[in-house]
Formats: C-alpha cells, structure tokens, sequence
C-alpha cells in the first residue's frame, strides 16, 4: 500500500515536471465601489462556464502536516466529493486538500479550543465530541483505519479503490454501516472529514481553499461585500449578480 | 499570597451589556468602580473592520470571539441519571468573551418579556386550575410586573438603537405592529429594517391565516442614530454577517460601541482586562461580602479587589458558576428540593421547515440581524387557548435570513446527496431560491433542569466545572408538536416547489449543534429567601452587597430572546443601587 502512495506521488511529480504546470490566472479585481452595481445584463445572464480546470500547480501541493499516505486519500477524497464539472474544477483543484492541511497543521488540528482533560468517555451522543483526539490525530488514525477497512474489503486502499466502491465506503461510513477495529469512531471521523471538506470549499481563500473563490461562485454568494444598504429593496426577489470578493482582494 | 489592592465602591464581574450599563450608570452617580473582564479589548476599529471581520471560518466555525472551551467550559448531561461529561468544544450555545461580552456577536432582537412571563404561575392557575401546571414543573411568578419594569425597557432600547414598529402605545393598537405586546409608552427609537422576500412572503401567508405579522424589533440601526448617551451608530447596511461578528459599521446595538466607552471616560473607572474571577469572598458573618479574588491570566499573579459592592455581571452560566465555587446560598438538589443555587436552569427550543421556490431570489446574504417577520398569536396572545394543547408557554414563528453563509448555510431539499455532482447541482440551485420558517419556543423551569459543581472535572484553575443538567420535558414536545403543524400549514399555503417540513423535537437535548445562546435561571429572583437567590432588584437574599445581573435571575425561558429583559433589569438594578441602596445600605426588600 504505501509503494501504491510513493507510485502515485513519483508519477505526480512526473506529471508536472512533463510539462502540466498549472497557470494561476489570477481572478481580476472588482473594485469595492462596482459591486452591488452590476449592469441589468449580468443580472439575467446565466452564471459564466468555467474554464477548463487549472492543473495542480508545484506550491499548490505542499504539505505540511499530511503524510504521503494521507496526502493521496485526502486527494482521493477531495476530488470525489467535488468532482469537475460545468459548475466547477474538482477538489484538489479549488486547492480543498491544501485546506484541510493547513486546518491539520494549525491551532484548530491541534486542538487550541478543546478541553483535553481526561478522563475519557465516549458517552451518549448528546454529549458531544469525547475523544482523547486533536483534530489531527482524529484524521491521522481515521484514514489509517478507513484505509485498513477498504483494504480488507476491497483489497486496495482509498486511493486506488474503483469510483464506485469508494461511494459505497463514503456512504456506509456516513450511514454509520462502516464500523473501524481499534480505531475512533468512523462516524465521528466522517463527521470532522466531511465538515473539513465543506470549509475547504466554501471558506474564504485566505486559508488555501475555495481557489478563486470557486466554491462561492457556484452558489453566487458574493464574498466580503461590505454595503448592501440600497440592495435590500434594489435587488428583492431580483438576481444578484457580482464577482465575488475575498479577503486578500480587499486588503 | 494575593495582593490585595485598594478597596473600590464595587467591582464589577464581566463587562458586556450588563457590567457596561452598571459601569456607566453607577461612575456617574459617582462611585469609583473596578471592572474585571476575563476577556481582552477588543474595538470595532481594530478588530471589527472589513474585510477581516467577513471570515465565516474564524468567527462562526472557529468561535474568534467565545469563551474558550480548553480553559472553562461546563460538563453536560440530560439527567442525573447519566454521567456528565464535558463540552469539550462549543456548539449549543456561545458565551462570549472579550470586552463587550456576547453584546458584541448577537443578532440584536430585543424584544420586552411581559406579565404573561412575569405572572406565569398566578396566570395559568386562574384559567386553567391549579392542577394543570405539571408537579415537576417548578415555575413561580417572578415579583416583578411589566410596568415596573417599562420605563427599563424603553431605556435600553433607546440606548441601543432598536428598530421596530410598536403595536401598542399606552392601550392604543398601531397597525403593523405586534397586536399582542404589551403597552408602551412610545414607539421604537428607529424605523423597522427594511423587508427581505423571505419575510413579505411569510407575512402575506401568515397574514392569509389570519394570524398577525409585524416586523422584528432588532437592534440593527435602520438609519444612522444617535443614542441619548450621545453615542453615534451607522447605518446597518444589511451585511449578511451579523450573528457571531462584531459590526464594523457600529449599526448593531453593542456595549462597545455605547455604555463602555462612557464608563471609560469616566475617571472613577478602571478596567482589567484578563483578569479572571475566581471567587467572591465572604466576611465571617456570612452576610456581606467583601470583594473577590482573581487572576491576571497573562502571568498567572493572583489579586483580592475588595469592595463595598459586587456586582456579578458575566455570562449567566458564569455568574451561577461563581456563586457555587464561593459557596454563596445553597446549592440546589433536585432529589430533596432543598437549596436554591444552580434551580431552574433553562434555554430554549425550536422547529423550522426549509421551503424551496424556484425562480425566486431570495439573496440570503442580503441581510441584517433582525430583518425578520415574527408572529406573537401563539406567544404573547393571551386568547391563544392552551388548555385544548396542555402546554404552559408559547412560541414565536418567523421568518427572514440571519448570516446565512455558506459553509453553514446550504439548504437542499431532503434526498439530495451530501457530496458529488449531483449534490453541487443543487447546492448551486437553492442556495438563493430557499427560505426557512422557523419557531422559538418557551421552556418552562423543571425540578431536574438545574446546574451544580462537577465532582471530577476542573478548569484552567483547578476549579470544578460547572454541571449541566438539562432535557426537553414534555410540555416542549408539545409545543414543538404544535409549532411545526402550525410551520407546516403556513409553508403549505405558499405553494412552494417543493419543502422540508418541521418536525417537533423530541430527541434528548444536545451540544451540537448551534441552537441558542438564551441559557437562562441558576441564582432566580424571587419573592422570598425560600423560593428565590436575589429579590426583585437582583439582590442576593443572602448578601445584601451582592448583586447578579444577568439573564440567571430568570425563572424560566420565554419564547423570545432574553436580551431586552436583561438589558432592562440591569437599568432598573443601577436605579435601585443608586437611588436607594446607596443611601442606606441594606436589604432593598425585607425578607
């Protein structure tokens, strides 16, 4: 299994090094004073086709807490939740698993808020998140454990795992169906797996997801737009249309 | 060894809405005071600006601005029966912290608690008999009537900038208002906030049933105001961040942006930032107390303020806590009944149904705080005949967005796929073409509701945590059975494309997720020592120097946000510490 990761990783390198490097197109800026003002065409104009998915861009990979072999399921994972589409690029593309390694690597992961003081019950379900776990480690030993289950079941880890067993694996661990021996509760680490990939997507860019602000762009949330004041009667029950504005396009 | 520093006419414990309106009122009457904040300072201009204020990941996912759960934070259970084991991240609820305490994050509803709150016990028992409030039920009038406490109200929303429509002035019913409050001596300071589709819609359905909808009184400033305290606030530009964010345009009705800022200009006031209450002290007598004991959190140095006053004003869990880490009063026991400290703690309950239109835009992130319809015909409405339902309290119903951003806001109809193609298609295709209906409803005190210290668990300080016992009972079912057929009916009505009806719930009360930051009761006002832990001026029975401002003192939950209450019962506490406790002393009421 960890030859498949060390294969895979080789042959990404491989790929950019043979000429697929990623062209950042940086997402023109609306200045402040234009939004909330879009011309009557953009507000019936259908929401613009993307461009064909960047690829994976050399700094774009860089890790800092994931290890090889959770690098390649959170990649795995990241672009089967999101996959390309007309609405968006796929997962690693939107930079959702540079999120989620960064959340791994930072105070949140290590536990900044989380009371750590044993002693340790698992408790009711009321009562919340009982792990003796930072939200790193709970991801450590979850993919450990989530990559021995798909092994035992179907004889390959996440990452190489055909599309629709990895469905059925994402859908049993929801669902509660897919129990881990010795490991933490696979629901709770589907639950914390789940949320990290929505905040990947949806977050500001600031944190290494939502790459020009492509989580945003499919729903038209608009970002940091601070005035809405004349909008509220403007723009009832009429589209909304704007670029959307992240934090670094306003500093 | 402590150092003890100088003595103070009083201290005062946390500075949000309550330790600032104390702060204000008692420096200008002319005492010196000493404010201990737990938290840091935080101001709009260095920390609320744009666009670092716009994070939706730092501020409502990660809690920038609550209390921090790996230093204090409570264990939790649904009843005795159960081991309590501790919240070990936030979720339910959300103390703040920080100069400007939860006053700087909340939405700004505020709304006036009335007689039909006030009275509950003597109201239901006249209509309904004294067999129809359930024997575990342990509500009790409070000693206190609305108009006592009316000109408070009218203060506090003045001083924050409500917007809103009265529905009553002085008896005189005013149209798009709320029919069903009670009088007022004049309207809102400011005009309603501007109607969002999601809240027209409702109204027109609501109205069609008959019901009455009025805008939500909301302390998000409709237009530029300047308050009577001279303190200046802009425009609400609706936003969309409003719930878990300071307001970078000063439009939300917060403590550090109106009463803080005066208190500070005031020479007779200090304020600690960081500096951590562990303890109130007692003298020998057991009758007054002489100050507290604290720690400056940035070196771990430990203080005695004393003080002739003191003045509890932190979150309401945290005041109950102090209070049972001093050993102030008796701790309550559910089995004996005996003991009033940690009795009747309550928080709220809810339903909502996600109605789904195609074609209509309902731009969620266009929004204030408060830019909601409600209806009071099952709340406020004393005609609303519950005996036919069995239930004590009521519920509100409404409708409108509050910081409906989109790694927590995501509305799909049932079905839909949590992942893949197909749930981006619709997450893209309902994001702006969904509303929600939502209820608030009451939760009325219960003999094992109640708070105590942890006997294993201890804080940052060494000091138990406080324990949480709570459940909804059977009177929240059947509210909640009543407000989602009522959701249900009116969602129905608006011929959506397609919806996601309201269920009651019946399922034990959890910690996750987010349902409400309006915990309520622990130390409540009473009209005795036997059946209460402060009188009606907020003072503690057992120390007359003591005082706890806070929605602990409430004896149970109404279906609406405590704020107004709060808010008003710490201008009538300031009235009756000036006008009257300073000049003598002493019990303000005689036991």
């Amino acid at each position: 299994m960890k030859n498949d990761v060390l294969d895979r990783r080789a042959f990404l390198k491989r790929a950019v090094v043979g000429g697929a490097v990623a062209v950042i197109v940086p997402q023109p800026q609306t200045a402040p004073a234009q939004q909330g003002a879009p011309a009557p065409a953009q507000q019936v104009a259908p929401p613009p086709v993307q461009q064909a998915a960047p690829a994976l861009s050399p700094a774009s990979v860089a890790y800092s807490y994931l290890n090889l072999e959770e690098q390649a399921f959170v990649e795995t994972l990241v672009d089967h939740m999101v996959p390309a589409d007309a609405l968006s690029p796929k997962g690693t593309d939107i930079g959702i698993n540079t999120y989620i390694d960064r959340a791994l690597a930072g105070g949140w992961g290590k536990g900044e808020r989380l009371y750590m003081q044993g002693p340790w019950k698992l408790g009711v379900p009321s009562q919340g998140y009982q792990l003796p776990l930072t939200p790193a480690e709970l991801y450590r030993a979850g993919i450990a454990a989530a990559n021995a289950f798909c092994v035992k079941t179907y004889g390959k880890s996440f990452d190489k795992i055909t599309e629709s067993q990895r469905e059925e694996f994402l859908l049993g661990l929801q669902a509660g169906k897919v129990t881990f021996e010795n490991g933490p509760p696979a629901r709770v680490f589907f639950t914390t797996m789940y949320q990290t990939v929505m905040e990947g997507m949806f977050s500001d860019p600031i944190y290494g997801g939502n790459r020009n602000k492509a989580g945003w762009k499919i729903i038209g949330f608009p970002g940091v737009i601070a005035v809405h004041y004349q909008n509220v009667e403007k723009f009832r029950d009429k589209k909304y249309t704007t670029d959307p504005l992240s934090i670094a396009d306003m500093s | 060894m402590a150092n003890k520093m100088k003595e103070v006419d009083a201290v005062i414990v946390g500075l949000g809405w309550t330790g600032g309106i104390l702060a204000k009122e008692l420096t200008e009457a002319g005492l010196k005071v000493v404010a201990l904040e737990r938290g840091g300072m935080r101001s709009t201009a260095n920390d609320y600006s744009v666009p670092q204020v716009r994070d939706e990941l730092r501020y409502v996912q990660r809690h920038d601005l609550m209390q921090n759960t790996a230093k204090d934070t409570l264990t939790i259970r649904n009843n005795p029966s159960q081991e309590a084991l501790p919240m070990r991240r936030l979720g339910s609820f959300l103390p703040g912290e920080a100069v400007g305490g939860s006053g700087v994050h909340w939405s700004g509803h505020t709304w006036r608690w009335t007689d039909m709150e006030f009275k509950v016990r003597s109201l239901y028992e006249d209509r309904y008999g004294k067999d129809y409030i359930p024997a575990d039920m342990t509500i009790q009038d409070w000693g206190i009537t609305y108009a006592e406490l009316e000109p408070y109200y009218d203060k506090f929303e003045y001083m924050a900038g409500v917007s809103g429509k009265a529905g009553n002035i002085r008896g005189q019913i005013q149209p798009g208002g709320n029919p069903f409050e009670a009088p007022r001596a004049r309207d809102y300071p400011l005009p309603p906030l501007s109607t969002v589709l999601a809240s027209q819609m409702f109204s027109e359905a609501a109205k069609n049933h008959g019901y009455h909808p009025f805008p939500r009184p909301s302390a998000n400033a409709s237009r530029a105001y300047t308050n009577p305290d001279g303190a200046r606030f802009g425009a609400c530009q609706y936003c969309g961040f409003c719930q878990r964010f300071g307001c970078e345009a000063n439009a939300k009705g917060s403590p550090h942006i109106t009463v803080i800022p005066i208190a500070m200009r005031n020479p007779n006031f200090e304020l600690r930032t960081h500096a951590w209450v562990t303890k109130v002290l007692m003298d020998s007598s057991g009758k007054r107390v002489t100050g507290v004991t604290y720690t400056n959190v940035l070196n771990g140095e430990e203080f005695e303020q004393p003080a002739a006053m003191v003045l509890l004003c932190a979150y309401a869990i945290n005041n109950v806590h102090l209070m049972l880490l001093s050993g102030i009063g008796q701790p309550y026991d559910p089995v004996t009944q005996k003991g009033i400290i940690g009795k009747n703690y309550c928080c709220q309950t809810g339903a909502g149904a996600n109605l789904f239109f195609e074609g209509r835009n309902f731009n969620p992130f266009i929004s204030a705080g408060g830019t909601n319809a409600t209806i009071d015909d099952f709340n406020l409405n004393w005609d609303f005949d519950r005996g036919k339902h069995g239930f004590v309290g009521g519920y509100t119903i409404g409708s409108g967005f509050n910081s409906a951003l989109p790694i927590g806001y995501r509305p799909v109809p049932r079905g839909t796929p949590s992942w893949g193609k197909e749930w981006k298609a619709a997450t893209a295709k309902w994001y702006q073409t969904a509303m929600n209906i939502g209820s608030s409803g009451s939760v009325m005190a219960n003999r094992y509701n109640y708070y105590d210290l942890d006997p294993t668990y201890r804080n940052a300080f060494g000091l138990p945590l406080m324990r949480m016992t709570f459940d909804y009972k059977e009177n929240e079912h059947k509210i909640g059975r009543h407000a989602a057929e009522l959701i249900n009916d009116i969602a129905k009505s608006m011929n959506p494309t397609t919806f996601t009806p309201a269920t009651a719930r019946t399922e034990p009360w959890t910690v996750v997720p987010y349902q409400s930051t309006h915990n309520t009761g622990g130390t409540i006002m009473g009209t005795n020592p036997k059946n209460s832990a402060v009188n009606k001026y907020l003072q503690s029975w057992d120390c007359h120097n003591l005082f706890l401002i806070g929605a602990n003192v409430f004896v149970h939950n109404a279906a609406n946000n405590p704020t107004g209450p709060v808010g008003a019962l710490a201008y009538w506490t300031a009235d009756a510490i000036k006008n009257r406790y300073m000049k003598n002393p002493g019990p303000l009421v005689s036991a």
